[in-house]
C-alpha cells in the first residue's frame, strides 16, 4: 500500500534524473571507476581517495565559486590572479605580525571580496562583457603582484600553518594514518555553502533568475547591480580562501603558480553542465565535473600512461563532453518543437 | 574644405567603438608618445628602438588577426596559440628530419612541404573547431577550450615538452631578416592585413561574417548558409595561426608546445581595444592595427625605462578598462548635451 502511494511520487524524480546531464556524467564516472578498480589495485584504496580529494581541493573549491558566477550569467577568469594576490598578502602579513588562522582567512577573504567587487564595478558600470573585464583585471592584478613582489617565493610559513589541521585520525590495518585535513574540510564546506546559497536562499533563486533572463529579473524588481556584486564578491571570497588552502598544501607561496589554472576550473564547471549563457547548473554537477577530470588524470597515471599525454586526454574529454551535451540539447529541443 | 582635404582620410574612417573610442585611442597614442618622449627623449624614436618594436609586433599582430576573425562572427578562438604551436612543431619536425640533410632542389622542396604540413595541420584543427561550433552547436569558448587543451596535449605528448630547433636559413630569415631595414616579419604581417581587410570588408564571405556576428538568426533566415560561413571563419582563423606559427618559429629558430601562451588573452584585449565588439559584428583591421601600435609603444617604452614586463601587462589591462570607461563617459556626456 505504501509502495503504491510512494511510487508515483518517486518515479518522476528518478525519470527526470535519468534524463539529466548529471545522470550521464555519473554513469561515465562510475564506469571509469569500475574499469580503473579492475585494471589497477591501487585505484580503489583509501589512500588514493584521500590523495585525490586533497590534491584536487583547490580546483574543486574554485569550481564551487565559479559555478555561482556562471549561473548568474557572468564569467570570471581573474580568480586565479585574485587568489595569488590574496595568498601573498595574507601570508606576508601573517608572518610579519604573527597572525592566527582566523585573521589569515579574514584577510585573504577580504582581499578576494575587494577584487571581486572591482570586477563587478567594471562589469556593471562600463557595460562591457564580463569576459573582457576579467581578462583585463586578471592582467592588472597579476601584473601588479609580480611587479611589487618581484615574483619571490615565501617558504618560511608559520609552524601552525605548515602543520595544518589533522582531525579524527584513523589508522588502517597497515598503520597508515588518515585524517580530515584542511583541504578536504574546506572543499566540503565550499560545496555545502554554494549549495545552501543556490538552493536554500531567496538570493539563490534570484541568481538563477538573473542568469536565465536578465531583463525579466530586472522588471521583477531584483536589484541586478547588487546581485552582480554579490556573485563576483562571493567568487572572490572563495578564491581568497582557496588560495590559503593551496598554500597549506604546497607548504609555500609561489605567486606564479596559480595563474593559468583558470581555464581548467572553467572546464570542470562546464563539464558539470553549467551553461555559459547563465541560469543553468547545479552544485552536484560541478562536483561531478571536477571528479571526472580528477579521476581521469589519476587513472592515467595509475595505468602507467606517460604524464606527457595527460593533457591530450583531458582535452579529448572536454571536447567530447561538450559536443555530446550540445547534440543532446539540440535533439531534445527539436523533439519538443515537434510535439 | 581645404582642412578636410588635407587631413588623412583614414583618420575619419577609423572604426567607431561605442561612440568614438578610435578617436580616444588616437588621443591616447598621442598622449603616450608625448609622455614617453619627455621621459626618454629621442631614444624611443631611434632606429634601433623602432626596429625592435617592428620585430615584436608581428607575432602578437598575426595572432590578434586570428582572434579577431572569430570575434567578428560572434565567437572566440581560444585555440589559436595551441594550434600555432602544434603547426610549428609539425613544420619543425619536417624541417629537421628531412630538409637539413637534403641538397639543392630537394632542400627547397622539403621546406615547401614543411609549410604545407603546417597548413594541413592548421586546416584540420580549424575544421574540427568549425564543425563542433557550427554543426553541433557547441559554444565557441567551450569548443575551442577543448581543442586548445587537445592541441597542446598532442604537442606535449609528441615532443615530451622538448624543443625542436635548428632550421634552414630561408626559414630563419622570415623571422630575423630585414629588407631595406624593415623586418621581414613586419612585412609578412602587413601583407597579411591587406588581404584579410579586403576579405572582411569587400567580399560576400566577409559581409556574412559581420552579419552573423550582429544577428545570426536573421542571417540564417535571409538564406545564408551560416554553418558553412562559421566553418570558414574557424578555418581562416587557424590558417592565420599557421602564419603566426611560421613567424614565431623562425624568430626563435625553434618550436615548442608552450611558446607564446601569455599572448592568448592579450590578443582578445588587443582586438577589443581596437574596436572589435566582443559580441561580434563590428570591428576593422585598421582599428586592430592602431591598438597593436599603442600596446607595442607602451611595451617598448617600459622596456627602455627598465620597468618589469609584468607592469606592462598590468597597464595593458588597465588601458582597456580606461579606454572603455572614457568612451562610456563621453557617451553619457553627449547624451546630456542633447
Amino acid at each position: 500500500m505504501t509502495l503504491a502511494v510512494s511510487r508515483p511520487a518517486l518515479s518522476p524524480v528518478l525519470q527526470r534524473f535519468g534524463r539529466s546531464h548529471e545522470f550521464w556524467l555519473l554513469a561515465v564516472i562510475l564506469a571509469l571507476c569500475l574499469v580503473l578498480s579492475l585494471a589497477t589495485d591501487s585505484f580503489l584504496t583509501l589512500q588514493n581517495l584521500f590523495d585525490l580529494l586533497t590534491s584536487n581541493a583547490f580546483v574543486g573549491i574554485m569550481a564551487s565559486g565559479l559555478l555561482v558566477v556562471l549561473i548568474a550569467g557572468g564569467i570570471d577568469i581573474s580568480f586565479t590572479a585574485t587568489a595569488s594576490v590574496a595568498q601573498y598578502v595574507a601570508l606576508t602579513l601573517a608572518i610579519r605580525y604573527g597572525l592566527g588562522w582566523f585573521a589569515m582567512f579574514a584577510i585573504a577573504g577580504a582581499i578576494g571580496i575587494a577584487c571581486g567587487a572591482i570586477n563587478a564595478l567594471f562589469i556593471t558600470r562600463l557595460r562591457i562583457s564580463s569576459i573582457i573585464v576579467s581578462i583585463a583585471t586578471l592582467n592588472i592584478f597579476y601584473g601588479l603582484l609580480i611587479f611589487f613582489t618581484g615574483g619571490k617565493y615565501i617558504t618560511s610559513l608559520p609552524k601552525f600553518f605548515r602543520d595544518g589541521i589533522w582531525w579524527f585520525e584513523y589508522d588502517d590495518a597497515r598503520g597508515t594514518p588518515y585524517a580530515l585535513n584542511l583541504q578536504i574540510l574546506v572543499l566540503a564546506l565550499a560545496f555545502l555553502s554554494a549549495w545552501l546559497l543556490l538552493n536554500r536562499t531567496n538570493i539563490g533563486r534570484q541568481i538563477y533568475a538573473l542568469g536565465g533572463n536578465k531583463d525579466a529579473a530586472q522588471r521583477l524588481g531584483f536589484h541586478v547591480v547588487r546581485l552582480n556584486f554579490l556573485v563576483y564578491g562571493y567568487l572572490g571570497l572563495i578564491a581568497g580562501i582557496a588560495s590559503l588552502v593551496q598554500a597549506q598544501l604546497a607548504q609555500s607561496v609561489t605567486p606564479t603558480v596559480l595563474v593559468g589554472k583558470e581555464l581548467d576550473v572553467l572546464a570542470a564547471v562546464v563539464l558539470g553542465g553549467a551553461s555559459l549563457t547563465g541560469g543553468v547548473g547545479t552544485v552536484f554537477g560541478a562536483i561531478l565535473g571536477v571528479t571526472l577530470l580528477a579521476v581521469l588524470q589519476n587513472g592515467l597515471v595509475l595505468l602507467g600512461v606517460s604524464s606527457y599525454w595527460n593533457q591530450w586526454f583531458v582535452g579529448l574529454t572536454i571536447l567530447c563532453a561538450v559536443s555530446i551535451t550540445a547534440w543532446r540539447d539540440r535533439r531534445q529541443r527539436s523533439m519538443k518543437s515537434f510535439a | 574644405m581645404s582642412l578636410d582635404a588635407r587631413a588623412p582620410r583614414w583618420l575619419f574612417s577609423l572604426p567607431r567603438f561605442r561612440g568614438g573610442a578610435a578617436q580616444i585611442l588616437a588621443l591616447v597614442l598621442l598622449a603616450l608618445l608625448i609622455v614617453f618622449w619627455l621621459l626618454l627623449g629621442d631614444q624611443l624614436f631611434s632606429v634601433r628602438a623602432l626596429q625592435s618594436m617592428a620585430f615584436q609586433l608581428p607575432e602578437l599582430g598575426i595572432l590578434s588577426l586570428a582572434m579577431m576573425v572569430a570575434l567578428l562572427s560572434g565567437g572566440l578562438n581560444l585555440s589559436i596559440i595551441a594550434t600555432a604551436n602544434l603547426c610549428a612543431l609539425a613544420m619543425a619536425w619536417v624541417l629537421t628530419t628531412h630538409a637539413t640533410g637534403a641538397e639543392g632542389a630537394m632542400w627547397v622542396g622539403w621546406q615547401v612541404i614543411a609549410v604545407l604540413a603546417g597548413v594541413a595541420v592548421g586546416t584540420i584543427v580549424g575544421l574540427i573547431n568549425g564543425f563542433v561550433i557550427a554543426y553541433l552547436g557547441v559554444s565557441p569558448i567551450l569548443a575551442t577550450l577543448g581543442t586548445m587543451t587537445m592541441c597542446k596535449g598532442l604537442s606535449i605528448g609528441l615532443t615530451r615538452g622538448n624543443v625542436i630547433s635548428g632550421f634552414p636559413d630561408p626559414i630563419v630569415f622570415l623571422g630575423n631578416g630585414t629588407l631595406m631595414g624593415v623586418p621581414v616579419a613586419l612585412l609578412i604581417f602587413l601583407a597579411l592585413c591587406v588581404p584579410v581587410a579586403i576579405l572582411l570588408n569587400k567580399s560576400p564571405f566577409g559581409h556574412r561574417i559581420y552579419m552573423i556576428g550582429s544577428n545570426e538568426k536573421a542571417t540564417r533566415y535571409s538564406g545564408v548558409d551560416t554553418k558553412r560561413v562559421v566553418l570558414g571563419v574557424y578555418v581562416l582563423s587557424s590558417l592565420l595561426a599557421v602564419v603566426a606559427a611560421l613567424v614565431m618559429m623562425a624568430r626563435f629558430n625553434s618550436a615548442n608546445a608552450s611558446y607564446g601562451e601569455s599572448y592568448l588573452l592579450v590578443t582578445i584585449l588587443a582586438a577589443v581595444l581596437g574596436g572589435v565588439d566582443p559580441f561580434g559584428g563590428f570591428g576593422k583591421v585598421g582599428g586592430l592595427l592602431m591598438a597593436l601600435i599603442v600596446l607595442q609603444v607602451i611595451s617598448s617604452a617600459f622596456n627602455l625605462l627598465n620597468f618589469s614586463p609584468f607592469l606592462t601587462v598590468a597597464i595593458w589591462g588597465a588601458l582597456i578598462i580606461g579606454v572603455t570607461g572614457l568612451s562610456v563617459l563621453f557617451e553619457s556626456l553627449g547624451w546630456r548635451r542633447r
